[in-house]
Formats: C-alpha cells, sequence, structure tokens
C-alpha cells in the first residue's frame, strides 16, 4: 500500500517531464530545420527564419556566467571548506541558502540598477552577470560539500609528506573532488540556460546578430517568450522549436553529468 | 634483539620533576629527539601534560598506553601534525638532532619533510597509480628529474619490501593493492622524501596477523637506517618491535626504559599493572 503511493509520488516526478518532452516534441521537432538553425528572424508577420542569434546568445550569455560564476564559486567553495572558520562557514552558508532561494527576477533588478542604468543600457555583459550571480552561491555550495567529502586521511597524509597547505588542496584535495565539482558546475550551467527573468531587464533582446558584448543580445528564453505572446501563428510555431532545442540543450548538459559521473565510478581497476 | 649500549631514556615522576623552564637544558648530544617539558590540548582540553622523553637514533622507540592516552598526539607534536586540528596548541620544547622544532622561525612543511608519518588507515592517494603515489612527495616538493624519481620508486620500494610484488603493475591504481600492501605502499611514499625519523601510529591494527608480521619485519630492517617512534596499542607488538618503550597514561609520561626492563621489571606499579593486563 505504501509502496504503490510512494511509486505515485515518483511517478509525479517523471510524468511531467515525459508530457513537456512530448509536447514540445509533438509542437516544436517538424519547426526545427536548417533556416531555423542558421537563419535570423524575419520582420514581423513574414514566415520563415529562424533563432540562430537567439542560440548563439544564451551560449554566449552561458560562457559568461561560467565566467562569473565558475571561478568566484569554486574559489569560495575551497576557502569556506579549507579555511573558514566553523562561524564563518556558517554564515556563508546560510547566505548561499537564501541566495539560492532568492527569485531570479531581484537578480535581474539588481543588476539592472548596478549596471544597465549606469551604462545606459541593456548589454550581454549585464545578462551574463545576472545568470554569473545566479551560480555563485549554487558553485559555492556544491564546491563546498564536494570537498567535505575528501577524507581528511588524504589531506593529512600530503601535509606529512612535507607539502604546503596550497599545493594539498590543488593537487591532492581538488583532483579527489574534481569529478563533484565539473559535475556541480556543469548543473549550475543548465541550471542558468533556462533563466529567463533575469534576461528581462539586463539583455532587452535582440532581433540581429550582437556585434558586441556591450550590446544588447538575444537569447532562447527570451525569444521563446517573445514570440510566443506575438500575434502570429508562424511565431508561435518558431517558439515551440526555440523552447525544444533549450529544453534538449539543458538535457544535454545534463546527460554529459551522467557520463562523467559513470566514468568516475566504474574506473577499472587492474 | 641488539640493544644499543647506553640506556639514557629517562621519565620523571611527576611528583619529583622540575619545572619546565628549569629543565629547557641543551640538548643531550647523540639523541634524535630531545622532548622537554611537552605539554598539549584540544582547545582547552589538556590532553599531554610535562612530558619529556629523549628518543635515540637507529633505534625502535615504542608509545604504550590505553586509549586516549595522548599517545598519537604525541606522536603528532613531533612532526608538528597536531596543530592542524583547530584549536590545538601546543607548549614546550622539542629538539630534532639540537634544534628546537617550535621555534618561531620553523616551517612546519619543512619539520614534516624531515619527519615523516605513517598512518594508523592506510591512506593512499586514490587517483593516483602505485608509483605516483610513492613519488608524490617528491614530485610535490620539486623534484622534477625522471630518472632522480624513477631510481628513487624502486629503491624506496624495495626499502618497503613491496618492489617484488608491485613492480609489474606500477600503472595501476594504488587502491587495487591489499590492505597490507597499501600499508606498505604509505611507508615507501612516507620513505621517498627520505626523513630522518620515521613516525608510526598503529601502522598494523586494522591489519590481519599476516600483513602484520610483514610490516613488524619491515620496522625491524628499517632500524638500521631511521629512527622510528611507533605507537601502538598492542604489547606484544611493542614488545616484539622495539629497544625503547615509554608508557602513557592520562596524558603523563609513567615510564621510559629499555623495552625489555619495561616488560619485565618496571619500576612503577603503574606501569606494571598496564603491561600485565591488569587495566587498560
Amino acid at each position: 500500500m505504501i509502496s504503490a503511493v510512494c511509486f505515485a509520488c515518483a511517478l509525479m516526478v517523471i510524468l511531467p517531464l515525459a508530457l513537456v518532452l512530448l509536447r514540445l516534441v509533438r509542437m516544436g521537432a517538424s519547426s526545427i530545420d536548417w533556416a531555423f538553425l542558421t537563419q535570423l528572424q524575419k520582420p514581423e508577420g513574414e514566415p520563415g527564419g529562424g533563432m540562430a542569434n537567439a542560440i548563439v546568445g544564451s551560449l554566449i550569455l552561458m560562457g559568461l556566467a561560467a565566467l562569473i560564476g565558475v571561478p568566484v564559486g569554486v574559489l569560495g567553495g575551497i576557502y569556506l571548506s579549507e579555511y573558514a572558520s566553523n562561524r564563518l562557514k556558517w554564515s556563508v552558508r546560510f547566505a548561499a541558502d537564501i541566495l539560492n532561494g532568492t527569485p531570479s527576477i531581484v537578480w535581474g533588478i539588481v543588476v539592472y540598477a548596478l549596471v544597465v542604468v549606469p551604462m545606459k543600457g541593456a548589454s550581454a555583459y549585464a545578462g551574463g552577470l545576472a545568470l554569473g550571480l545566479i551560480m555563485i552561491p549554487l558553485v559555492i555550495r556544491t564546491t563546498e560539500e564536494m570537498l567535505a567529502l575528501v577524507p581528511n586521511s588524504y589531506r593529512e597524509a600530503a601535509l606529512a609528506l612535507g607539502v604546503s597547505k596550497w599545493k594539498t588542496i590543488v593537487f591532492i584535495v581538488l583532483k579527489t573532488a574534481g569529478k563533484g565539482i565539473i559535475t556541480g558546475v556543469l548543473l549550475a550551467c543548465s541550471r542558468v540556460a533556462g533563466e529567463t527573468a533575469p534576461l528581462l531587464f539586463t539583455t532587452s533582446g535582440n532581433q540581429f546578430w550582437s556585434r558586441r558584448l556591450s550590446d544588447p543580445i538575444a537569447s532562447l528564453p527570451r525569444q521563446i517568450y517573445t514570440f510566443a505572446i506575438g500575434p502570429y501563428d508562424d511565431q508561435h510555431r518558431q517558439a515551440w522549436a526555440g523552447a525544444l532545442i533549450l529544453i534538449l540543450l539543458v538535457l544535454s548538459i545534463n546527460i554529459g553529468v551522467r557520463i562523467i559521473t559513470r566514468e568516475g565510478s566504474a574506473k577499472p581497476v587492474k | 634483539m641488539t640493544q644499543p649500549s647506553q640506556p639514557s631514556v629517562t621519565a620523571q615522576p611527576p611528583a619529583s620533576a622540575p619545572a619546565p623552564h628549569e629543565r629547557s637544558a641543551p640538548a643531550a648530544p647523540g639523541v634524535t629527539f630531545d622532548v622537554q617539558g611537552l605539554n598539549a590540548w584540544f582547545a582547552a582540553n589538556q590532553v599531554l601534560s610535562d612530558i619529556s622523553l629523549q628518543v635515540q637514533p637507529k633505534a625502535v622507540t615504542a608509545i604504550i598506553g590505553p586509549s586516549g592516552c595522548g599517545k598519537s598526539t604525541f606522536l603528532r607534536t613531533l612532526n608538528r601534525m597536531h596543530e592542524l586540528v583547530p584549536g590545538a596548541r601546543v607548549e614546550g620544547r622539542i629538539l630534532l638532532f639540537g634544534q628546537d622544532l617550535y621555534a618561531c622561525d620553523v616551517d612546519p612543511t619543512l619539520v614534516r619533510r624531515r619527519v615523516g608519518m605513517v598512518f594508523q588507515k592506510s591512506n593512499p592517494f586514490p587517483a593516483m597509480s602505485i608509483a605516483d603515489n610513492v613519488t608524490a612527495g617528491l614530485k610535490l616538493n620539486g623534484v622534477r628529474q625522471r630518472t632522480v624519481l624513477r631510481e628513487r620508486l624502486e629503491q624506496t620500494l624495495r626499502m618497503a619490501a613491496l618492489w617484488d610484488e608491485v613492480k609489474d603493475r606500477l600503472s595501476a591504481n594504488a587502491l587495487s593493492l591489499s590492505g597490507g600492501q597499501q600499508q606498505r605502499l604509505c611507508i615507501a611514499r612516507a620513505l621517498a622524501i627520505e626523513p630522518e625519523v620515521l613516525l608510526m601510529d598503529e601502522p598494523a591494527s586494522a591489519l590481519d596477523p599476516l600483513a602484520t608480521a610483514k610490516i613488524e619485519e619491515l620496522i625491524l630492517e628499517l632500524r638500521r637506517q631511521f629512527t622510528i617512534v611507533i605507537v601502538t596499542h598492542n604489547m606484544q607488538q611493542a614488545s616484539r618491535v622495539s629497544d625503547f618503550t615509554a608508557f602513557l597514561y592520562l596524558g603523563k609520561l609513567i615510564e621510559a626504559d629499555h623495552t625489555k626492563q619495561i616488560f619485565t621489571n618496571p619500576r612503577i606499579k603503574q606501569t606494571e599493572d598496564y603491561v600485565t593486563g591488569r587495566f587498560g
């Protein structure tokens, strides 16, 4: 009886994903063609065209976010796990958990006030910063947790060989926890890939290619949003296709993570 | 078992011991460690009080005592590992060949290069091969020449009596070795950086009798070249491998002498009660 209830609850996790995927494939797959992947959007109301700039824009924004989120997050996680006093650990963890729970639109507003207004315009920088700020607490927490899993006996073994603390951290501790940290970073990337709200205030979209990172930039979530609320059927069709591309992007990152972690656990031992 | 001629391991019973500052005399010549009035704490909890002990060169000194008496802590003060625990603190002097290890200009990482350590549970680096484990200390301390690494690899694996068992699979993961082999690998790893002293913290307590016998054989072999301090809660082991034995109880050094003396004719009643198994 209880196992049946648990099974039903577990099904509630799988079912939405399956439904969303099915619906997206049915509505979007037929619209994905070469033109969709390589062309810019056509002028309003005109059929055809694609989301190439939005796809590339999303990748650029993810790259910028990772450029900010990964170093700060990983180094912060190392500090927390290896150096910080207990009280500081507690407060930074607490802060990171609060930040993780902050609605992402708040980050959009913060970056709007701090970057977009002074720079007098939306830009890829601003969008990347907003996404990077969302990544930082995620990466800090996973890095710290992965480092905490490294048994202290490895640290002591290295220190007892007269190896300095930072070399111990870089060559022994990080090496041992490496796969877990990479997994955490990739999951954080896939999390921000789908963020829409922070990009509304910071990137302002772009119908064309952005030539500079200080220009407004297109992104998949934003483009989907714009097209989905637009009046034209052709735009609706493309919004479905864009959503499918986005979920495939996130899915492929997650599958990549699975592959990395599986290789980690099934290491051939001769 | 041959024993060095002059027994100069002494322990003053706490009652007659002079205050630590009076005893901060120059190091006795020829001894490896000269521990003078050593106290150690974990936060407010004092785990070692006023320990004075001399460790003889090229001999095995065993530290025995019941669980929680401070054996491991004492060992970890000898290579400045104790202070790595947050809140841990040390007072007193430890001279290694006359040099105070706790002088303020001494770099603890350099101390640990001179005083190697083997832990209770074998801890080879998991993401490394057998060969990389042995040379890890050298590489991380900046030794790059392949010929040197290669030479030291074979030399230390031979010293640790492991070479014949692993020479055909040096690139295999270190975790593929058995427990006893892993512990001997850790000994080889500690020997590779050419320490002057080897500290062993219950190195055989997690091993089966056969693997234990191999480790003990190895200790007797290594003592020709190294000064060894071994913590053990196994009194038979102490009597088998050590030249000198120090008995610790509740953080105090009760008695230290030739191993034979401690086990056959101890001067202090507590020692006798412990080695005859009446408590502890």
